[in-house]
């Protein structure tokens, strides 16, 4: 502090450290839309399912919220849950890779990237999978890939349909090659739901990139995208840094693809419950969802 | 050809200098002094030995990026006969950055696919370095849908820096069509053997590189992410790398103890490019191995034993809940 900053009174003081000053606002009560600068009470836009009221920018949300809101309250449970990370490489970049690891469990309460669970949407059964975007940036690594196949084996067994909500900056880097195979291993993991004709529905949320877009997120018999979702194989830095140019308006963006034909749908996130519902009884030809809940 | 030398071979380099010059003098001069030339020679060639027998990841990197690595062509027109090259996805383009067609090996048909690069500026500009666009991967596909028809079994060579990633590419599907791969190979009715001939670059590369053999040159790399790339994220700096490299485990060593290679092919001292023959030999005899092994079983365990290897990726504990 200089000589100056010690004689000034208090009250000036803090006038003078404007971005601390803005953190003393009582944190979770209001919300500015990062897309349109509304200031929304925070309890709005959760009953809103976290969808913008004004402008209906759907914000990120954590796994568990998403399968809070998407399953039935009843007869849910976790699959894969044991399958805990490993630091395989000893991997270690500015930070060692288990630091990273710990740390992002800490952030998160989660124990990896993906959260597994059986349950039900409108009564129908399914497995869904959903990525955790906050830890490692929803990166897949071996415990990815072994929970989505295990959630796609159980799915086969149950003779049910999997749902798969991705979330993910792509594959792991800590994990080297082992998490590379994990785009292999997923896809061939959903050869087997196939062979038994049992519906996979991928639903591409922001972000979904890399070695998660370029494996089993664009092999769903329906692919879906949320509103706004940032889509793609390469980073808009690196095509930037490749092609120099500027990159097309809403590049990448769920809107852009659907226009290109790399999606079936966009799907609201207030809508995503009936539109599976809907999606899967047609799929395996079973009634109407309103006809399963009246029965 | 004269060889190109990389950074960390320039004693060797400096010595082949020598050895050229004394030729030279040779050429005009009475005086004998091939005694004198064969020595340094040797003397050459057990510096490279020395040198190759310790490569950093790092330095395996850039001899797999080698201008004068032998390609996938050079290996087709090698150990095939008959080639034929079969073009285009059906669907928008045929992308120079893969090649593949018919072909026979030993006789039998075959068929091969595999990432092309360029030599020359010209070269590399039409085969995109080696960086497949969607097209390219989905006349991959073409192809080894051509093959199960006929059931022919099909042989991979893998060497790209990575999927293109450009305007086009996204909007035409670049993820779509490697996942796509992926998902088709795991349950192809032929049997695949892949190779990693040089750069074994992320998606870019698995998109072609998932069979029932997994075979690698010894100084071939495979990985996640390019050094370069990796550094860049996570160190901030691209100068780093030599200890990207060095971490993410992307050598043929590094990856048969980890499991997730089947055999390393020898190359030969100083690396492929030093003495093509040699390579194709110590090739040819691996893919021979490998293709024996796998038509010799029946097609029903093969498939499985591939769908059993690709569910066995991973490394990571169980914990009682």
């Amino acid at each position: 502090m200089s000589w100056f900053q010690k004689l000034l009174p208090p009250k000036i003081k803090r006038r003078e450290l404007g971005d601390e000053g803005k953190k003393n606002v009582p944190e979770g009560l209001w919300h500015k839309c990062p897309s349109c600068q509304t200031v929304l009470y925070h309890s709005d836009l959760e009953k809103n399912l976290s969808v913008c009221p004004k402008c209906n920018h759907h914000h990120r949300i954590t796994a568990r919220t998403r399968l809070d809101w998407l399953l039935d309250g009843e007869g849910r449970f976790e699959i894969g849950a044991e399958v805990q990370p490993l630091d395989t490489l000893k991997f270690k970049d500015s930070r060692k890779y288990g630091e990273r690891l710990t740390a992002a469990q800490t952030d998160t309460g989660e124990s990896d990237a993906l959260v597994v669970m059986q349950g039900s949407v409108h009564t129908i059964p399914l497995v869904v999978a959903v990525f955790e975007f906050n830890f490692m940036g929803g990166s897949m690594g071996s415990v990815v890939g072994e929970r989505f196949v295990r959630g796609v084996q159980l799915a086969t067994e149950q003779k049910i349909p999997f749902v798969c909500f991705a979330a993910s900056g792509g594959a792991r880097m800590q994990e080297g090659l082992l998490s590379l195979m994990q785009m292999a291993k997923t896809c061939a993991a959903l050869t087997q739901l196939s062979a038994e004709r049992l519906p996979f529905i991928s639903v591409l949320t922001d972000p979904t990139m890399g070695g998660v877009s370029a494996s089993f997120a664009f092999m769903g018999d329906v692919v879906i995208a949320e509103p706004g979702a940032l889509i793609g194989f390469a980073g808009a830095r690196v095509i930037q840094q490749t092609v120099r140019e500027t990159l097309p308006e809403g590049f990448q963006r769920a809107e852009f693809l659907l226009e290109h034909g790399a999606l079936d749908m966009i799907v609201d996130r207030r809508e995503m419950r009936k539109q599976l519902a809907t999606l899967i009884t047609l799929l395996t030809k079973q009634a109407a969802v309103a006809e399963i809940e009246a029965a | 050809m004269k060889t190109t030398f990389l950074d960390f071979e320039q004693p060797v380099a400096e010595l082949e200098n020598k050895i050229e010059q004394l030729r030279f003098v040779q050429d005009g001069s009475a005086l004998d002094i091939s005694e004198e030339i064969s020595q340094l020679q040797k003397k050459s060639q057990s510096l490279t030995k020395d040198i190759y027998a310790k490569l950093t990841p790092w330095q395996i990197s850039q001899v797999s990026r080698h201008p004068q690595r032998p390609y996938t062509l050079d290996y087709i027109l090698s150990l095939f006969t008959d080639f034929e090259e079969l073009h285009g996805d059906r669907a928008y383009a045929d992308d120079a950055a893969i090649v593949g067609g018919l072909a026979r090996f030993n006789g039998q048909s075959v068929m091969v696919i595999g990432q092309q690069k360029g030599r020359d500026t010209r070269e590399r500009q039409y085969r995109n370095f080696g960086m497949p666009r969607p097209e390219g991967y989905r006349k991959a596909m073409r192809l080894m849908r051509l093959a199960e028809k006929f059931g022919i079994p099909i042989l991979t060579f893998i060497d790209t820096p990575g999927a293109y990633p450009g305007v086009g590419a996204e909007e035409r599907g670049q993820s779509e069509a490697i996942g796509k791969n992926l998902y088709v190979m795991a349950e192809l009715r032929v049997p695949i053997v892949c190779t990693v001939i040089g750069e074994g670059g992320s998606g870019g590369a698995l998109a072609i590189a998932v069979g029932d053999v997994l075979l690698m040159l010894q100084y071939a790399t495979y990985s996640v992410i390019s050094p370069e790339g990796c550094a860049s994220i996570l160190w901030k700096s691209a100068s780093k790398a030599a200890d990207a490299a060095e971490t993410l485990g992307i050598t043929a060593n590094r990856l048969k103890t980890l499991g997730l290679i089947d055999k390393i092919i020898a190359e030969p001292p100083g690396g492929a490019h030093r003495d093509y023959q040699a390579m194709m030999q110590n090739l040819k005899k691996a893919m021979q191995d490998a293709l024996k092994q796998v038509q010799s079983q029946p097609l029903d365990q093969l498939l499985q034993a591939r769908f059993n290897r690709l569910m066995g990726y991973g490394k990571f504990k169980e914990t009682e809940l």
